[in-house]
């Protein structure tokens, strides 16, 4: 009996620290893969501390925007945007996005580079929600 | 005696070090030249005869009718864009404006980009882009002209010959061509390199303090 208890006590943190460590290890992943393709797809346009440029490309440090807008993200990514206007960091926005072709995984990975990025705390976004949320595109 | 040759040598490094920098106050000419053999009180003297800026006709963001008179007695910087440009386009006009908020209260210095798809990129477009870029007054002027014509005019700036593309529209290169009031070029800068343009603000300050500039 006490050896099943010593033996819970051991046992149980072990799982946590395990599951904590693969998030931890996905999270790290994501972000740092998310890091090149931002560099490579999203830099030009949005700068490389998401500053944007002046009234003609969005910032990418309004939290509030991000959180509120979280599942049209990856649509936004995918299909672009055209005529559309938003409201980012208290100025409006008319131009068009272009579409960037990238694949589930990888806009997950720029997503939570993003989130977590430029003043941003949104955690992992991982691939299973962006799936999701791209079935929802209305295009 | 080993003293003295160590000593020797670190006068002669030290005054080749000096030598060197007697030049760093003026910028380069670039381009081709041309000697020109001319005959002054009797005496054979070469003149040279530099690479200048050819004469172009084009409208700016406000509609105005703009040549290369416009910028007679000017030191102005030039770049080739499109508005609809999804490549290099939004961090070479990112570094630029730091170009406009350095001399923008400064008159003898332009800032001129031409546009290589004046198709689309209409007065109307223009103006569109330069408001929301955030740029007033008559510092910086974005301006269209016949195609064939820009892209004729690029070769003379020594930048890239533009190319249609299917994928992304227009191929260019992302250079700032500074050019002095003789319209001769005096540098050329990567404008997606934030050090080149920091490099392009310091050198049209070198520029301005030329005795020929000013």
């Amino acid at each position: 009996m006490k050896l099943k208890v010593i033996g819970a006590l051991f046992f149980f943190p072990a799982i946590l620290i395990y599951s904590c460590g693969e998030q931890d290890i996905n999270f790290k992943r994501y972000y740092t893969t998310g890091n090149v393709v931002y560099t490579n797809k999203c830099q030009n346009c949005h700068g490389s501390d998401g500053q944007g440029l002046s009234a003609l490309i969005p910032s990418l440090t309004d939290t509030v925007f991000l959180h509120k807008n979280k599942s049209l993200l990856p649509c936004f990514i995918k299909y672009g945007l055209k005529g559309k206007i938003l409201i980012i960091g208290k100025k409006a926005y008319d131009g068009d996005m272009p579409p960037v072709d990238l694949s589930p995984i990888e806009i997950a990975e720029v997503l939570t580079y993003v989130g977590n990025s430029f003043g941003n705390n949104m955690g992992l976004i991982s691939q299973e929600e962006v799936q999701k949320d791209l079935e929802k595109c209305r295009y | 005696m080993k003293k003295l040759i160590g000593a020797l040598a670190i006068l002669i490094l030290a005054s080749a070090c000096k030598f060197n920098t007697q030049n760093d106050n003026a910028l380069p000419i670039y381009g081709n030249r041309t000697p020109v053999p001319k005959t002054v009180d009797g005496k054979t003297v070469t003149d040279t005869i530099y690479q200048t800026i050819p004469d172009f006709k084009t409208v700016n963001q406000y509609g105005d009718s703009i040549t290369s008179k416009n910028l007679d007695g000017k030191i102005y910087v030039a770049d080739f864009f499109f508005t609809s440009c999804p490549s290099i386009c939004p961090v070479m006009h990112r570094n630029m404006l730091n170009v406009y908020e350095a001399y923008k209260n400064d008159k003898n210095v332009t800032i001129i980009s031409y546009t290589i798809d004046p198709k689309h990129d209409s007065v109307n477009v223009l103006k569109h882009y330069a408001d929301k870029l955030g740029i007033t007054g008559n510092t910086w002027w974005l301006l269209q002209g016949k195609k064939e014509e820009i892209f004729k005019l690029s070769e003379s700036y020594l930048v890239r010959k533009p190319e249609e593309d299917a994928k992304q529209l227009f191929i260019h290169d992302g250079y700032f061509i500074l050019v002095d009031k003789q319209k001769r070029i005096r540098g050329t800068y990567d404008g997606t390199v934030p050090d080149q343009v920091n490099h392009l603000i310091a050198d049209i300050k070198t520029l301005k303090a030329e005795p020929d500039q000013q």
